[in-house]
């Protein structure tokens, strides 16, 4: 029996140099490019595999235990991506596949992840990217923590304290820190300054070649069609383009000295130091 | 290249790369030249399993072999040697343990070592004892149910850092190298301290440093097989880990190489890349050349290890002195490619000759290899 389940939400994204338009039908080229797991979503990996570690021996004192799952919704090829988080310690990982969810936008996506959360027990704790680097709008986990009716904290920079039924947060803002105690269960998002994120081990990457993903579609969550995918969407992307950029590129000649005065000079101009 | 590796071999390798380019490059410079102790980066290594690659799974390994643990010394000295080094003599440390240890021994301190919790060190060397290990003068002398240890140990790899040592004695000076006995001290023992930190040529981030035994009373549960096995377990030891030294060899110079290649498609002279100049040609090929012959060697080494033959003295000793003499030769002639630029710290290659050199030197200097390999060709024949 496990007593506490931390969920990791993550999404795998085109490589961050690969992301192509198609002029023709105005959306992202998605074949033949390398993908990757969303950078924002392996420090929420990350996070979720260092809580555990931290957890589990005090829990084991009392006999209970703890469990990561990492969740995430797309096409079936996301399952390798899934892999990769148990290769990096993730416990378990669960793939949400369906052609009916094609199209999803964020409320769409955190309305389904919400339904396969509620799946599970115990959950004591949502952790995700604070955005994806394709769809770039940091609403999911925002939308997900209302649709479970949990508190949310978005940016978190670290987790100062938790136990079973609370914890202490620090998230850094623009010109302050703030640090809110909330009650659990709850979700928060993460950025890069939480953690470093490890290097896979050789016992997780066995685990992961070995380890058969259950993928769960729109019947195994009772959802709707008129809910889910493009139909289930209040927005929609119909076109997508390329902004022009207006580079001005000066050379500058002459001796180093030289160049480094001109530089600091227009530097200066420009109000920059 | 293709080296028909399982996919759990190629795993190793990859997990090394990943540490090489997001871990190790972005810091080497700077640990090399403020001598600044790879601690974090050590750590990394343990939470990724390769200290398990040295253990039997019993014991909290991986059950994999000699092979396994060259893959990952050789990866890891193309990032730097440095690293490679702390790597592969913490190993160095706990196989003696492995080969020779009790079965309480073993319960004891292979799962920590497996998990890089802890790291080890391989305490041989004295000030007066080098290529002479049967000189050394660190005595143990046996009182109730402790040994107590007097002496001084020079260069040990990881002095200071590890926390388990495996430490070669004198039980009985009289009876020369029989006499020698290996006990394994921990850190923090009374009477075990740490001398002057080496100031060196090369893989400078690693440490260096004296181990000092004064009284230092060490129970008797932790002597290794019995006294006056001391010779034995070194040697057997070194017979093991003598292709990683090869490995590492091997990783620094297909760095160089790497770099060399790189630096010749871009530099122009004359009005064209000097990749276009026969002379710079000709020096890669035979550089590569070198490596593969090298590689194939200590592959080679460690898979007849593996297989459990016991005579393997002889080809262990050939794959290290084979390889560490084409790293420097290699890592040379990549500074020679580079001309001026190769002699300044702005490129690394200088800092990979540098460190190339030590694995003439260590486990054994390339004479001494000579001398095993001759001996044995003597005492055993041509096969
Ligand atoms: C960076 C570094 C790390 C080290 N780490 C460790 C460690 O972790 N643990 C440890 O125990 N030791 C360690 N050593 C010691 C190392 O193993 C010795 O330096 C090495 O064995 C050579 O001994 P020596 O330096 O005393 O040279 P010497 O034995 O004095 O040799 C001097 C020269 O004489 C030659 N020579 C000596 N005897 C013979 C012979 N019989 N036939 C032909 N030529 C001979 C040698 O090849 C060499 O060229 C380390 C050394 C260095 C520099």
């Amino acid at each position: 029996m496990v007593d506490i389940k931390i969920i990791v939400c993550i999404k795998q994204v085109p490589g961050t140099t690969e992301i192509k338009i198609n002029p023709e039908t105005n959306t992202l080229v998605r074949e033949g490019i390398e993908t990757v797991i969303n950078p924002f979503d392996t420090y929420a990996i990350e996070e979720g595999v260092r809580l555990k570690e931290k957890l589990a021996p005090l829990l084991s004192q009392t006999g209970e235990e703890i469990e990561t799952i990492a969740l995430t919704m797309g096409p079936p090829q996301s399952g390798e991506m899934l892999k990769e988080a148990i290769a990096l310690g993730i416990d378990k990982a669960v793939l949400l596949s369906d052609r009916a969810f094609a199209g999803a936008d964020t409320w769409a996506t955190a309305l389904t992840l919400a339904e396969a959360i509620k799946k599970f027990d115990d959950w004591k704790l949502i952790i995700l990217g604070k955005q994806t680097l394709d769809g770039d709008t940091g609403q999911v986990g925002p939308e997900l923590a209302q649709k479970l009716n949990i508190p949310f904290i978005g940016y978190a920079s670290s987790i100062l304290d938790i136990n079973k039924n609370r914890m202490t947060i620090k998230r850094l803002m623009e010109d302050r820190y703030e640090t809110f105690e909330i009650r659990l269960p709850a979700a928060i998002s993460v950025g890069k300054d939480i953690n470093i994120p490890r290097v896979p081990s050789l016992r997780g990457k066995l685990k992961a070649k070995n380890e058969a993903i259950p993928v769960w579609d729109k019947n195994y969550l009772n959802l709707d069609q008129s809910q889910i995918g493009l139909e289930g969407s209040y927005t929609q992307v119909i076109k997508i383009s390329m902004p022009e950029h207006h580079y001005e590129v000066k050379m500058l000649e002459g001796s180093p000295d030289h160049q480094v005065d001109e530089l600091y000079g227009k530097l200066k101009e420009l109000n920059i130091v | 290249m293709h080296y028909f590796l399982t996919e759990e071999q190629q795993m190793i390798v990859d997990i090394c790369r990943q540490i090489v380019e997001e871990r190790i490059k972005p810091q080497r410079a700077e640990m090399d030249e403020n001598c600044i102790f790879p601690a974090e980066i050590i750590k990394e290594i343990g939470k990724s399993d390769l200290f398990r690659l040295f253990v039997p799974e019993q014991y909290g390994g991986m059950g994999t072999g000699i092979f396994e643990v060259c893959l990952a010394t050789e990866e890891l000295s193309r990032g730097d040697l440095s690293v490679a080094t702390t790597y592969a003599a913490s190993g160095l440390g706990f196989i003696p343990i492995i080969l020779l240890g009790s079965e309480e021994q073993k319960k004891k301190y292979l799962p920590q070592l497996a998990s890089g919790e802890k790291l080890a060190a391989f305490g041989l060397t004295e000030p007066e004892a080098g290529s002479d290990v049967g000189a050394i003068r660190t005595k143990a002398v046996k009182d109730g149910d402790f040994y107590i240890l007097n002496g001084t140990k020079q260069w040990i790899t990881n002095g200071g850092e590890a926390d388990i040592y495996t430490v070669f004695t004198m039980t009985d000076p009289s009876k020369g190298a029989r006499g020698a006995s290996a006990f394994i001290v921990e850190k923090g023992t009374k009477g075990f301290d740490f001398g002057k930190k080496e100031n060196k040529l090369g893989i400078r981030a690693s440490a260096t440093r004296e181990l000092i035994f004064t009284d230092c009373r060490v129970p008797k549960e932790n002597l290794i097989a019995g006294e006056g096995m001391g010779f034995i377990a070194a040697m057997r030891t070194f017979d093991q880990s003598r292709p990683a030294v090869g490995a590492q060899a091997v990783g620094v110079a297909q760095a160089a190489l790497e770099e060399a290649i790189n630096y010749s498609k871009v530099r122009k002279q004359f009005g064209a890349s000097i990749s276009s100049l026969q002379a710079i040609q000709h020096m890669l090929a035979d550089m590569a050349t070198q490596i593969e012959a090298a590689r194939t060697l200590v592959y080679h080494a460690a898979k007849v290890i593996d297989s459990g033959e016991k005579n393997v003295s002889r080809l262990s000793a050939m794959s290290k002195l084979f390889a560490s003499d084409v790293a420097m030769k290699v890592t040379t002639d990549a500074v020679q490619i580079f001309g001026g630029y190769g002699f300044m710290k702005e490129y690394p290659v200088e800092k990979m000759m540098r460190d190339a050199k030590i694995t003439q030197i260590y486990e054994g200097t390339n004479q001494v290899q000579r001398n095993i390999i001759a001996l044995d060709l003597i005492k055993r024949g041509v096969l």
